[in-house]
């Protein structure tokens, strides 16, 4: 047991962390074996993101009648090709590393997904692309389900969150730990020497305990536990060094931890992801460098792309599979403060070594007609091509090898979709 | 620390308050339970200084950087608001404001992106009495309404510089209107998701065009600043039709008007919401979420009671609460400790168990954030994710790890208080002193020996300053860091 001291000088006050040495795993064991790992990163874009101006069909006549100050000249977009129905296709500009990937088909996107009825809340909107069940969006999500089925004994770091709160998407039976910050994530004492590892032990054998008859409590017990659980294996990504530089965002500092969990082979098969800001109501801003979209776009395309390289660079590429869903697209027309209301439709993006490449469904066509069959509300909105639910069925069945039947409560199998 | 009290009171200032200092707990201590809900209720006859007393001895500390700037950083608003969550002697109306502030939830980082970090900090936090330009931030003016009429809450939050920046209604213009505050002041401040449709979102849209902000003052001498302006050229004057009625009669559609008399349709707008009894049954449980239990179903029976009381007071948040604080639900043995503490909760109440005679609020705001809390930055317009969302292993390790904190920073006093009140003789009379001092949901089986084992598990008991001291603190670690204290 080693106990270090750090001081928090700015306070003048200090405190003690307590570890022990970090157990042996048998994860390493398994992976020196060769056996073959499948991390799933669940990505959220948080606010409804506007997919028309990440993934551009500037050749579309409307595109530019609908959106005369958000539109992104044909000029300036990353030319990535034409889909099944023949509309070109653009990334947005400050997309270049996800063009280097896609031009490596590695990144796959699915267009026009999203549901019967799409509802244009944040909150009903995520809590429904979560549970992946717009009939009780107030259940599991379908990743913590996923973790639940696993078999036993659970690992308590099976999944990881990389934000303060626990997503719906991850809420299971099974608690799944909130990690924003590894170095971070440790025992404190106010005691040192033996004084703070008896402290520690009595925390240690007190969080084993299991309430019975008092659900609320037994809750917080099985969190106090999990954490107690998984402090070492975490503590060990904290030194994690990867091959290039993340950006220093949010968003990129989590992306460095899950490299650091996948390095380290913690065992976390299923992490949580996400970049907010995405809700661009007023000041939307998608061509200014600097701007608010363009910003947006530069801090996915620089996490991600930092990410999959160093991933590449660890030989991971192949046991990893991100995942992007965010709870709606956004209204085609651009309002009068030059952003964009809530919307329908949206597209998924799926980036890994394992992944086809190239686009699955087809883009809206803008017309504003109102039986444009590609959109709805009126041609306000885009309308979902592709059910959301068929996307993560092939996931749960392709990538996960789970039985998507029995997770998602239906079958929602697809063909046309093997993207992964 | 040690005291014997009316664990009726203790609950009811878990619930109105942040838990209770030793001095909270002897003023209402002295009181029926109807008394104290009226002297928690009627604060107005409270003198509100406390702010004067920032940086006095005997209060917690706030940390400078510099000059002590809570009109105009954003660090030292949370610090003040910290210490007056502590200190209030108005622990109702500071309860209450953080109710408000989660259910008009507005972000801090949005509004300095736009406007700066100055000026933000400005229209959430700054006082009219200290601002050159009498700026009045949100938060003032929820806690100044932190028991007024929900009606009058619903205007002021529409009108709020903040809020219009926050939810974009300084853009809402006749010919693109702007449909973000229309939908969320349906959505998440009265009727709730799913009791009006799309189409309801877009005439609220047009209803609040020219809702803006104008800027007024100088720029010399720091009086200038933004405020709402009622826009008429900027106002939709068609009429607007709702799915729901608008009027006493049923009318669902509000009224064509001329511009310059447009500003009503907004008006008629937050009427209408504020008398809906899907509002009434909103705030009823939410009320009951954050007062009475986050255990099981919300109780059908007091969403209806505590709605009616709602809508035959005019919306009177008092009458409501007065209500709540008296209610069976609030008081059945059965609700005790059935809430999940909210970070700040926590972090106070530790405090006034623990104690912060040389603790700095400035060591919470890390510690809170790491706990999913900061406050004036929830994380969006809907609020924070309470309940269990709460506790997430690293959230809970944040607070063990703050129990930790503070418990170093308190050893002293700790190992005073307790050889002051002679109970340090044993490790008993010291786990007994100690257990009285931090309140806890009923404690699981056996965990009251760990704690005893613990005083003794390094070595025979002498009662040593110095081991004291080292246990002490151990030990209030161990027990604010426990599942049990989390429950209210």
């Amino acid at each position: 047991m080693k106990v270090t001291r750090r001081h928090f000088l700015e306070g003048g006050i200090a405190a003690f962390t307590v570890t022990f040495a970090a157990p042996e795993f048998f994860y390493d064991v398994a992976r020196a074996q060769g056996a073959h790992v499948r991390n799933l990163v669940v990505l959220y874009l948080g606010g409804g993101n506007d997919a028309l101006s990440m993934l551009v069909p500037y050749n579309d006549p409307f595109y530019r009648v609908r959106r005369p100050t958000l539109a992104v000249a044909a000029g300036q977009v990353l030319q990535i090709g034409t889909d099944s129905s023949r509309v070109t296709l653009g990334l947005h500009p400050r997309l270049t590393g996800l063009k280097q990937i896609f031009d490596q088909g590695r990144l796959a996107f699915i267009q026009r997904t999203g549901y019967e009825n799409q509802s244009r809340s944040h909150f009903l909107g995520t809590d429904i692309w979560s549970t992946a069940d717009p009939n009780n969006p107030q259940g599991l999500g379908w990743v913590g389900r996923y973790l639940d089925s696993l078999p036993s004994p659970v690992d308590p770091l099976g999944g990881w969150n990389t934000t303060g709160t626990l997503p719906r998407v991850l809420q299971g039976r099974t608690a799944v730990p909130s990690i924003q910050n590894a170095a971070g994530y440790s025992f404190s004492s106010p005691n040192t020497g033996v004084e703070a590892a008896a402290e520690r032990e009595t925390a240690l054998r007190i969080a084993s305990h299991v309430p019975v008859d008092r659900p609320e409590l037994a809750f917080v017990y099985a969190s106090s536990r999990a954490a107690m659980a998984t402090l070492d294996r975490v503590a060990s990504v904290a030194t994690y060094r990867p091959s290039l530089t993340y950006p220093n965002t949010g968003f990129g500092q989590a992306l460095q931890a899950v490299a650091g969990a996948m390095a380290r082979s913690i065992g976390t098969r299923v992490f949580y992801v996400t970049t907010g800001g995405f809700d661009t109501h007023s000041g939307q801003n998608v061509n200014g460098v600097g701007g608010a979209y363009y910003n947006l776009m530069a801090t996915l395309n620089d996490g991600v792309f930092a990410f999959y390289n160093d991933l590449r660079s660890q030989g991971l590429l192949e046991d990893t599979l991100v995942l992007s869903f965010s709870e709606f697209g956004r209204r085609i027309s651009e309002n009068g403060s030059q952003g964009t209301d809530h919307g329908s439709a949206s597209v998924m993006m799926a980036i890994g070594g394992r992944v086809n490449g190239g686009f699955y469904g087809t883009a809206p066509n803008l017309n504003l007609d109102p039986g444009n069959p590609t959109l709805e509300n009126k041609a306000a909105d885009v309308r979902y091509e592709t059910d959301f639910r068929s996307v993560y069925a092939q996931v749960l069945d392709s990538w996960l090898g789970t039985d998507s039947v029995r997770l998602l409560g239906g079958n929602f199998r697809r063909t046309g979709l093997a993207f992964v | 620390m040690a005291r014997t009290s009316d664990r009726r009171i203790e609950h009811l200032l878990r619930r109105a308050s942040f838990g209770a200092r030793p001095d909270e707990l002897e003023y209402y201590g002295e009181m029926t339970v109807p008394q104290a809900v009226n002297a928690l209720l009627n604060y107005d006859n409270i003198i509100d200084d406390i702010d004067s007393f920032v940086g006095k001895p005997g209060y917690v500390n706030v940390t400078l950087r510099g000059q002590f700037l809570p009109q105009s950083n954003i660090i030292d608003a949370r610090q003040r608001w910290l210490f007056r969550m502590l200190h209030s002697d108005r622990p109702l109306q500071e309860k209450m404001t953080l109710f408000w502030h989660n259910h008009f939830a507005t972000g801090y980082a949005k509004i300095a992106g736009t406007l700066g970090a100055a000026e933000a900090t400005r229209y959430l936090a700054a006082k009219a009495s200290q601002d050159p330009g009498r700026v009045h931030g949100q938060i003032e003016m929820l806690r100044d309404n932190a028991l007024g009429n929900f009606r009058d809450i619903l205007v002021k939050i529409a009108k709020d510089t903040a809020m219009l920046v926050w939810l974009d209604g300084r853009t809402n213009t006749r010919a693109m209107p702007q449909e973000n505050f229309a939908r969320e002041i349906m959505e998440l401040f009265t009727m709730g998701v799913g009791t009006f449709t799309e189409e309801d979102v877009y005439a609220g849209a047009r209803v609040f065009t020219g809702w803006n902000l104008t800027r007024p003052g100088a720029a010399t001498d720091g009086t200038q600043h933004y405020e709402f302006v009622y826009n008429p050229g900027q106002h939709e004057t068609a009429p607007k039709t709702f799915s729901f009625p608008i009027y006493a009669d049923g009318r669902r559609t509000i009224p064509g008007r001329s511009a310059a008399d447009g500003m009503q349709d907004g008006l008629d707008l937050i009427d209408a919401l504020a008398a809906s009894p899907n509002t009434a049954r909103y705030l009823a449980a939410k009320l009951y979420r954050f007062f009475v239990s986050e255990v099981g179903p919300v109780n059908p029976a007091f969403v209806e009671r505590i709605g009616s009381v709602y809508l035959r007071s005019r919306y009177d948040m008092k009458a409501v609460m007065r209500e709540v604080l008296l209610s069976p639900e609030f008081w059945a043995e059965s609700a005790y400790f059935t809430r999940y503490s909210w970070p700040v909760e926590f972090v106070v109440r530790a405090m006034k168990d623990i104690g912060w005679v040389g603790f700095s609020v400035n060591d919470a705001l890390n510690p809170l954030a790491n706990m999913g809390m900061i406050l004036y930055e929830p994380p969006d317009v809907a609020g924070w994710d309470a309940g269990r969302a709460w506790f997430s292993t690293g959230a809970m390790l944040a607070r063990m790890n703050f129990a930790s904190t503070l418990a170093f920073n308190q050893r002293f006093n700790l190992g005073t208080t307790l050889r002051l009140a002679n109970a340090m003789r044993t490790p008993d009379t010291m786990l007994f002193h100690m257990t009285s001092g931090l309140r806890t949901a009923p404690l699981d089986t056996g965990v009251a020996a760990e704690w005893a084992a613990y005083l003794q598990a390094t070595g025979p008991w002498t009662g040593s300053a110095t081991q004291v001291q080292a246990k002490a603190a151990g030990l209030a670690h161990l027990m604010a860091g426990s599942p049990e204290y989390q429950m209210v």
